[in-house]
């Protein structure tokens, strides 16, 4: 398989871990797009920074080619689900009661 | 690695300045970046074997774990996670009434 659908899969399994599994639904909350929003200018510069310099690079036949701040677009779905799946499982654990008492 | 360290200097302040306390639940910490490492390195197991991508060798440490991944690799997929709770939770700090779906946890 493609990079291309692992990553398209990998979106599609972080959002039915968030919305359907565990139901974090972190997907309709505003403290996650803000916290993406804030996480995604570093994830274009540090993948910027790998790619451009030839620290990682991709092979051509696996990516659809198009790029945004010199990484491919498919490293965007990977940090997605990479960021989603983190974060639901946080917040199911934190539901679960695994949080400390003392510092909220 | 310079990447990684950036990552950790550009997130792990929110941990002292506004206590996200992300680091002081080492449990919960530990159970949310195991499943996610797992699965990550399986893809990155592989896409190194398919080289879907591959490391520049001189511009890595050369050491390498099990599945021929880098250990740069295996620290993102720990370092990565951690720096995105802390955002969130860093959120959260800033934004007390924006609901994230374990508060009742806490109640």
């Amino acid at each position: 398989m493609s990079y291309t659908s692992l990553a398209l899969i990998a979106v599609a399994a972080s959002a039915i871990l968030d919305l359907g599994a565990l139901r974090t639904r972190l997907l309709l909350r505003k403290a996650f797009w803000t916290s993406y929003a804030i996480i995604l200018p570093f994830q274009l510069l540090t993948n910027w920074w790998l790619t451009s310099r030839f620290i990682v690079s991709y092979n051509p036949h696996d990516i659809v080619g198009r790029r945004l701040a010199a990484a491919p677009l498919e490293d965007l779905l990977f940090g997605f689900s990479l960021i989603l799946g983190t974060l639901s499982i946080w917040v199911y654990l934190g539901r679960k009661g695994f949080t400390p008492k003392k510092t909220r | 690695m310079a990447m990684l360290i950036f990552t950790v200097f550009g997130s792990f302040w929110l941990e002292i300045f506004l206590r996200v306390g992300v680091l002081r639940q080492l449990k919960r910490l530990s159970l949310t970046i195991a499943p996610i490492a797992l699965v990550f390195v399986v893809w990155d197991a592989y896409a190194i074997s398919r080289h879907h991508w591959f490391f520049d060798p001189k511009q890595i440490l050369g050491v390498h774990g099990p599945f021929h991944i880098p250990l740069e690799e295996y620290l993102f997929f720990i370092i990565v996670p951690i720096a995105a709770i802390m955002t969130l939770e860093a959120v959260r700090t800033r934004r007390p009434n924006w609901i994230i779906g374990d508060e009742e946890a806490n109640a």
